[in-house]
């Protein structure tokens, strides 16, 4: 299987995403250039972390334009497997991939830590291979993860188990205390409405080995190879 | 001609930023600040047009991209030639 690791002007973690699919998973992955027009020929696509073009406006308001990001959304419209990690998810709220908007965390400051996070959905391409409810360890690292969507769109990601992460306590439980930026709902990783587009603000791919800290991540990536494996499988 | 667009977090959106600048305004003793609501500010050149058709290009460009109608609320002002001139002074 190929993965495309898309790099903007200003990404930071192209090469961690790029080094879990390839080294950690042993699968294919190519660097896409954000100017380049065509994801040539992957099987899933990352838009990873960092701060595209610097975060100018608003964070990933800019990279939507990238002309790149055509091909994203009409490999998403498909149904290809996208997973913004990050800055990646905030560009996909930007674009209009997936619901709602970020704003700055609650207590202002940036957040760098390993948080607990737990698996809301395992019938996403990026969690299959996940339990459900399982709690993994990964980092954050961000100014604006605060997630945010209007009453009457929060109900409906909620409805239709858009929610696909929560930011919990190690025993999986949800409080403010454990919340780390303010996000609704302990909001840590949405999907679309089709399920093929994830986004979330922890980092797996920087949590893929144990040498890491935590290598409770390497099954985010490890889900898409399953994924593109099984339905291989029920096209056959 | 000249336009300006301010853009604010929807009322219904928590502002961290603003609650900090309001909390360290009535540290230094403004005691009387109750709120504040921190925003952006463009300032927008535009080739010369009558002063709808500006405002309508502005408003298409904030909604587009200048704001985030998810979280944020924009005004749009034309300038006039006359309150142009009292811009720089």
């Amino acid at each position: 299987m190929k993965f495309a690791v898309v790099v903007f002007p200003g990404s930071n973690s192209d090469y961690d995403a790029f080094y879990a699919a390839s080294q950690v998973l042993g699968e294919h992955a190519e660097l896409v250039w954000h100017k380049d027009t065509d994801l040539k020929g992957a099987d899933a696509v990352i838009l990873p972390g960092g701060f595209a073009h610097g975060d100018y406006l608003r964070t990933g308001a800019i990279a939507r334009f990238s002309p790149i990001m055509s091909a994203v959304k009409t490999f998403a419209d498909r149904g290809g497997p996208v997973l913004g990690i990050c800055n990646g998810f905030q560009v996909l709220l930007e674009a209009g991939l997936l619901p709602g908007a970020m704003v700055r965390n609650d207590r202002i400051k940036f957040v760098s830590q390993l948080v607990p996070v737990r698996v809301e959905q395992t019938d996403t391409p990026f969690t299959i291979d996940c339990a459900p409810k399982q709690v993994m360890n990964l980092p954050i690292a961000h100014g604006e993860g605060n997630y945010y969507a209007p009453p009457d769109v929060l109900e409906q990601i909620e409805a239709n188990r858009q929610v696909v992460f929560r930011y919990t306590n190690a025993s999986g439980e949800i409080g403010t205390e454990w919340n780390p930026n303010g996000s609704l709902n302990a909001i840590a990783g949405i999907c679309n409405r089709q399920r093929n587009v994830v986004g979330l603000m922890p980092h797996p791919e920087r949590a893929s080995e144990a040498a890491l800290g935590s290598a409770d991540g390497r099954a985010v990536l490890a889900s898409a190879v399953r994924w593109m494996h099984e339905r291989v499988l029920r096209h056959a | 001609m000249r336009a300006r667009v301010y853009v604010t977090l929807k009322p219904s959106v928590f502002d961290p930023q603003g609650r900090v600048v309001a909390d360290a305004l009535v540290t230094l003793g403004y005691q009387d600040v109750k709120d504040v609501r921190q925003g952006k500010f463009f300032e927008v050149e535009l080739a010369d047009a009558d002063p709808a058709t500006a405002k309508a290009r502005v408003t298409e460009m904030a909604d587009k991209l200048l704001a985030n109608p998810v979280i944020e609320s924009y005004r749009v002002e034309v300038l006039q030639d006359s309150q142009q001139s009292r811009v720089g002074s």
